[in-house]
């Protein structure tokens, strides 16, 4: 069967399925041109790369509608486009410009966009969670069918709001999906030395309902976050997904000698084994879905809007100092 | 502004009833509740029990269970799930009963709904209430007895209200209600039954930032805010038996402040005591000084005084306690000594 018969064939997934991969290496892209531009010193500040972790904000906002809600972390990049964010904007933003997502007022951890349903990126480990339920409530008490996620790295799991939060949406039945992103390091320390006991377990004791995730097959992300929100969204009550994952670079894009917390062997064998991107290519090109030379157009498609991205971010200029005092009230 | 913009009660010929603070709290949010159904309460024991102070009692019979929600335990929880909720088109109006338990809400008020309207550039808006307590002499020792209004009023984002009488608390908490912002309101749990006074029928708001002068006078500027009004006012009618004419200032809210209208009146009468129920370091009263010794410096006889919390946590025992907060004395003392009488 040619590729173009295996594709009518498997029908509308595969549309998906292309969108799902151009998302993920959308959001690769992205972030190697920020890393870039923080090592070239064109970029104020830090930012915290998702590369690795690309399947997870790729598979799950695939299930999501365009006005549903989701609340990201201060890895944010990758939430924010995959819900549907614009490059040019996010970089003008990492760059302090006026005209970023925020007016330059956020930065790369404050990303956030109402018309994408993005509530904000938030830099208070855990901050997303009470956010993401109240957006839930909201969506439940006004009678709209919206659901709403809720990213965090396993991080979060050390804060209490996060229980709090869990108890709450259960307790009102609410239409919200706590994502747990472990990438296994909160920082420079490994989640064994901050986690006790097991992780689903803390979800399901309050009585959500809960799955564990290869977070590096973007197929399985995509399937288990399409059952917790249909289901959330038929009025069947929260979920909570643990998704294993790896972040392939440091905590943050200064965070360049590693040794002292994992070794360069545990690095090199999840990229070269589990690169979600590349586990995903794999797929479509064995399914025949797809063939490599199509593969390679799409990415060179989008390295080409990433860096027109890019030069626009540059090009645009900083807000008015004048302009400091305004927003703070609405 | 024409004075009875802000005074109804104040206008020619309007009969006006008497009500408890508490009842004025009751009577604003039953309205605002009426008036828009994005409006609901939240919090810990207000629906049947109506709070510990009983200030919400009978609304769940008019609103049900669904805008009158009993939560769990969960400050932090509740108080986030509405900064959540108010982004995504609702007004929730937080019950928070110790104002104490502002410590355990801190971080969603002061990281997260104070700054995303900030951090958006705009895009977002956080339209919210956070009703606490405050006030001490109820003997109810060191985590129920605090002030903690000043906290909110130092965060650019939030404002802050601190009514004195039943007419402003129905006033405030309403526009509150209106406001595109998070609003904090602290209430004066002695002030919920012992406070009676004038509210009219009619719909009102007070724009948040007018601050009100209490009483007129000539000789010295009081400057007092939620309880110390009642201890200013009786203060004042103790000076005036030895002839010093207090003038009582309320500026109604921390933030935004109303810095004209107490300038003003400290130029008018060349003296001010700044008072205020909470801590005295670092607090309302210091800001308050400030900002009248920079705007009616050349007016002034001598320095702003302060008179504040005692800089200890608030004791248990009557006397101990009793001794922690300003009181008529206090006022009456320092006033005389700031006159020379
Ligand atoms: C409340 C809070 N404490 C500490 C920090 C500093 N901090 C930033 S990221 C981070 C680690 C977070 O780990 P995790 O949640 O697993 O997310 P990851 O960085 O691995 O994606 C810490 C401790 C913070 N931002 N917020």
């Amino acid at each position: 069967m040619s590729i173009a018969a295996k594709q009518e064939a498997a029908g509308l997934d595969v549309e998906k399925a292309l969108h799902m991969y151009r998302g993920m290496v959308a959001i690769r892209a992205f972030e190697e041109r920020a890393n870039d531009l923080y090592t070239r010193a064109l970029m104020p500040g830090l930012a915290h790369l998702y590369i690795g972790e690309e399947a997870i904000a790729v598979g799950v906002c695939e299930a999501l509608r365009p006005d549903d809600y989701i609340t990201s972390t201060h890895r944010g990049h990758g939430h924010c486009l995959a819900k549907g964010a614009v490059p040019n904007l996010m970089f003008a933003e990492l760059l302090g410009k006026e005209a970023g997502y925020c007016k330059g007022k956020g930065g790369s951890m404050h990303i956030a966009d109402p018309a994408t349903g993005n509530l904000g990126a938030n830099a208070i480990v855990g901050g997303g969670s009470t956010l993401a339920t109240g957006a839930a409530y909201a969506s439940k008490m006004l009678g709209q069918d919206r659901v709403a996620v809720c990213f965090f790295g396993e991080g979060a799991l050390g804060q209490g709001v996060l229980y709090e939060s869990m108890n709450l949406a259960q307790l009102w039945t609410l239409p919200v999906l706590y994502v747990c992103e472990n990438n296994m390091y909160c920082e420079y320390t490994h989640y064994s030395e901050t986690t006790a006991g097991d992780i689903p377990s803390r979800a399901t004791a309050f009585g959500l309902a809960s799955e564990t995730v290869d977070g590096q097959d973007v197929r399985a992300v995509h399937a288990a976050a399409s059952k917790m929100v249909e289901r959330a969204r038929r009025g069947d009550g929260p979920g909570f997904l643990l998704m294993n994952t790896y972040r392939f670079r440091g905590h943050h894009v200064g965070d360049i000698a590693r040794d002292y917390y994992r070794s360069k062997q545990e690095e090199q064998r999840w990229m070269a084994d589990r690169d979600p991107i590349a586990i995903f290519g794999g797929w479509l090109v064995s399914e025949g879905l797809a063939d490599k030379g199509a593969l390679d157009r799409l990415e060179k498609e989008v390295a080409a809007e990433m860096d027109a991205a890019v030069e626009f971010a540059k090009n645009a200029p900083y807000p008015d100092a004048q302009r400091v005092d305004e927003d703070v009230y609405a | 502004m024409p004075d009875t913009a802000i005074h109804p009660e104040r206008s020619r010929g309007t009969a006006v009833r008497e009500i408890s603070y508490a009842d004025a709290i009751r009577e604003a949010l039953a309205e605002e509740m009426r008036r828009d159904p994005t409006v609901f309460v939240i919090g810990e024991d207000v629906a049947e029990a109506g709070t510990p102070f009983k200030v919400v009692k009978g609304l769940v019979e008019e609103f049900g269970k669904t805008r009158v929600v009993d939560t769990p335990i969960s400050e932090a929880g509740f108080t986030g799930l509405a900064v959540g909720a108010a982004m995504a088109g609702m007004r929730p109006v937080v019950d928070i009963m110790f104002g104490d338990f502002m410590t355990l809400i801190m971080d969603q008020v002061v990281n997260q709904a104070a700054k995303i309207h900030y951090m958006s550039g705009g895009k977002w808006k956080v339209p919210m209430v956070i009703r606490a307590t405050m006030g001490a002499t109820r003997r109810s020792a060191a985590q129920h007895s605090q002030s903690l209004h000043a906290w909110p009023s130092h965060i650019p984002g939030l404002k802050v209200a601190i009514p004195s009488t039943p007419y402003d608390a129905k006033g405030l908490l309403k526009a509150a209600i209106r406001d595109d912002n998070p609003v904090v309101v602290f209430e004066d749990k002695i002030s919920y039954a012992k406070v009676k006074g004038p509210v009219p029928d009619e719909d009102y708001v007070i724009p948040l930032g007018v601050a009100d002068i209490k009483r007129e006078g000539s000789d010295i500027s009081i400057v007092a805010t939620s309880s110390m009004v009642q201890v200013a006012l009786g203060a004042a009618t103790m000076l005036e038996e030895i002839g010093i004419d207090a003038e009582v200032v309320d500026p109604r809210t921390t933030w935004p402040l109303d810095e004209k209208t107490l300038i003003e009146s400290v130029k008018k009468t060349s003296r001010c005591i700044v008072v205020d129920e909470g801590y005295f370091r670092y607090g309302v009263t210091g800001e308050i000084a400030s900002v009248i010794a920079e705007g009616a410096f050349y007016d002034l006889d001598g320095p702003v005084r302060r008179l504040g919390a005692r800089h200890v946590p608030i004791p248990f025992a009557p006397p101990l306690e009793d001794a922690t907060v300003p009181n008529e004395r206090d006022v009456v003392a320092l006033a005389r000594q700031m006159c020379n009488k």
